[in-house]
């Protein structure tokens, strides 16, 4: 069969060793791309023309942007996976995801609020950008809210998939709708931050900092991936194997 | 030994044909026994209404007496207590046909639970979203509307409950049998309804302006196909696990 | 390097950013670590349970 890698990342004791092996590479290629990149932002970048320094706030906060909806749709996805296939290892995915999603949404907002500031002259604007992300948050919250308050994992798993899918459904009408609302109400002294083109030398090192990011999730993921599988596994043998590891 | 097969569970009113049509007759069942019971509690009817009345009181008095002030707030007043209101009403739409097991025999009838589910939604919403949308023009004219707004509030609020009902039901059905639900069931539903909030309050505003409400009131109701074609299922497949 | 740590006038914003940003990764690490640890934890003392059993 061509597709026995994919029914072998439904068993929990081969998704569990490969999480445990892959974990170091990933983390160590993320702090690598990490270093590299902060150099490249930080240091060998000019500064903006219209931002000066300011603009090097990019280099956290766009990647962490991008995480927010990236972690949100893979646990969208990983959850329908786990309710149609009943896959117990994709559901233990999903739940791995949303509290690596939920901070990097707020370090998203944090940042993005701290780049506002010497930009706009306020901390908070109703962008539709910042406005989603916030939004994005709470979605993340009640998903997390939900998963706490449900004792059986089971049932959690299910309840909670069932949310992220209704969720991610949502998630480009609630954008949709925030542009078209802000695009009535919007002050006009907004100064547009996404310029169509950016000079090489500031785009490597964004490009850089956006795989770290990435890696540097896939590579918790893996960490709390194999932790959901442990609680979720009873009495299996294969688990003291593992825990000799 | 022979087990009792599942259709034996089904009502005995039930139409033969095919199951298509027992489903359908079973949703009307559904449907009519909801309004009958009811109107049997005229209470919890009132409640979000009372509710929804209250919070738009309480806009003259913090803000000002001033008509011309209160017109400048009344679409988000107008949107923010029929939001609250319908949040209120959501838990009295799934919890006694739970704890009476109406709903369990409901998921072991055979029927199609998305049908019998979107039933159940659609007498909550004849029970609530209807009442709040009759209201919602008198609330909107104390506020300093004038009549000629009346039908753009009545359509703008009736076409938002639609879809506030739809996915409530999802969040009714993910916290049914939960402990301290109603707090987890706000922080579900609200950060998804709010498309209907900012389109629902645009077409109030426009309306109580004078405009043209049909934009918006088109988002409204594409919303609202969206949500009566989805919902069900997501809210059914909800309800199965909330009651495994 | 006092050029570099002004940041041009934004080191106000700037490094709080970051700071922000780097506590986000520092609270991913801790806590998926923590909850690895915690979850091999449980594991052994189900295993142990079970055993006594």
């Amino acid at each position: 069969m061509t597709f026995t890698w994919f029914h072998r990342l439904g068993s929990p004791p081969y998704v569990y060793g490969l999480a445990q092996r892959l974990a170091p590479w990933c983390a160590g290629s993320a702090l690598l791309l990490l270093l590299a990149g902060l150099w490249g932002g930080l240091v060998l970048a000019p500064p903006d023309y219209q931002q000066g320094d300011g603009f090097r706030i990019i280099y956290v906060h766009a990647p962490s942007a991008w995480l927010s909806l990236m972690v949100y749709t893979t646990m969208a996805l990983a959850a329908a996976v786990g309710l149609i296939w009943r896959i117990k290892v994709a559901h233990a995915a999903a739940a791995a995801c949303a509290p690596i999603g939920a901070s990097f949404t707020a370090a998203a907002l944090v940042t993005g609020a701290l780049w506002g500031r010497p930009m706009w002259g306020t901390y908070w604007q109703w962008d539709p950008r910042l406005t989603s992300e916030l939004i994005l948050f709470f979605l993340y919250l009640g998903y997390m809210g939900l998963r706490a308050s449900i004792e059986d994992t089971q049932r959690a798993d299910r309840a909670s998939a069932v949310l992220a899918v209704v969720g991610v459904v949502n998630v480009p009408v609630i954008h949709y709708s925030v542009t078209w609302w802000n695009s009535l109400h919007q002050a006009p002294s907004v100064m547009r931050l996404a310029k169509p083109t950016m000079a090489t030398s500031m785009l490597v090192p964004l490009l850089i900092m956006l795989l770290a990011f990435t890696l540097f999730f896939v590579a918790m993921l893996l960490v709390r991936l194999q932790a959901e599988i442990l609680r979720r596994e009873r009495a299996s043998t294969w688990i003291r194997e593992a825990l000799k590891r | 030994m022979s087990t009792p097969a599942i259709s034996d569970l089904s009502p005995p009113l039930l139409a033969p044909g095919t199951t298509r049509a027992r489903s359908t007759a079973a949703a009307w069942l559904a449907l009519r026994r909801d309004l009958k019971l009811a109107f049997r509690k005229p209470a919890q009817l009132v409640q979000p209404l009372a509710f929804f009345a209250l919070v738009t009181l309480i806009f003259p008095l913090a803000i000002s007496p001033e008509l011309s002030q209160l017109r400048q707030v009344a679409p988000g007043a107008l949107w923010a207590g029929a939001l609250l209101a319908s949040l209120l009403a959501l838990e009295f739409l799934f919890r006694d046909d739970a704890q009476d097991g109406t709903l369990e025999q409901y998921v072991l009838s055979g029927q199609s639970l998305t049908a019998l589910i979107f039933a159940k939604t659609c007498a909550h919403w004849l029970l609530t979203g209807v009442p709040l949308a009759l209201v919602t023009p008198a609330a909107a004219l104390a506020l300093g509307a004038t009549l000629d707004s009346v039908p753009g509030v009545l359509a703008a609020v009736v076409l938002g409950t639609v879809t506030l009902s739809l996915l409530g039901a999802i969040g009714a059905a993910l916290t049914l049998n939960l402990k301290r639900s109603s707090a987890l069931l706000s922080l579900l539903t609200l950060p998804l309804a709010l498309p209907v909030l900012i389109f629902g309050a645009r077409a109030v505003q426009q309306a109580i302006a004078g405009g043209s409400y049909l934009a918006p009131l088109e988002f409204l109701a594409a919303l609202a196909v969206l949500s009566v074609t989805l919902a069900p299922l997501a809210a059914a497949a909800a309800v199965r696990i909330s009651l495994e | 390097m006092r050029e570099f740590l002004d940041m041009g006038g934004y080191a106000a914003f700037v490094w709080p950013a970051y700071a922000v940003t780097a506590a986000a990764f520092l609270y991913n690490w801790v806590g998926a670590r923590r909850a690895l640890r915690e979850a091999r934890a449980a594991a052994r003392r189900r295993l142990a349970a079970g055993e006594g059993a």
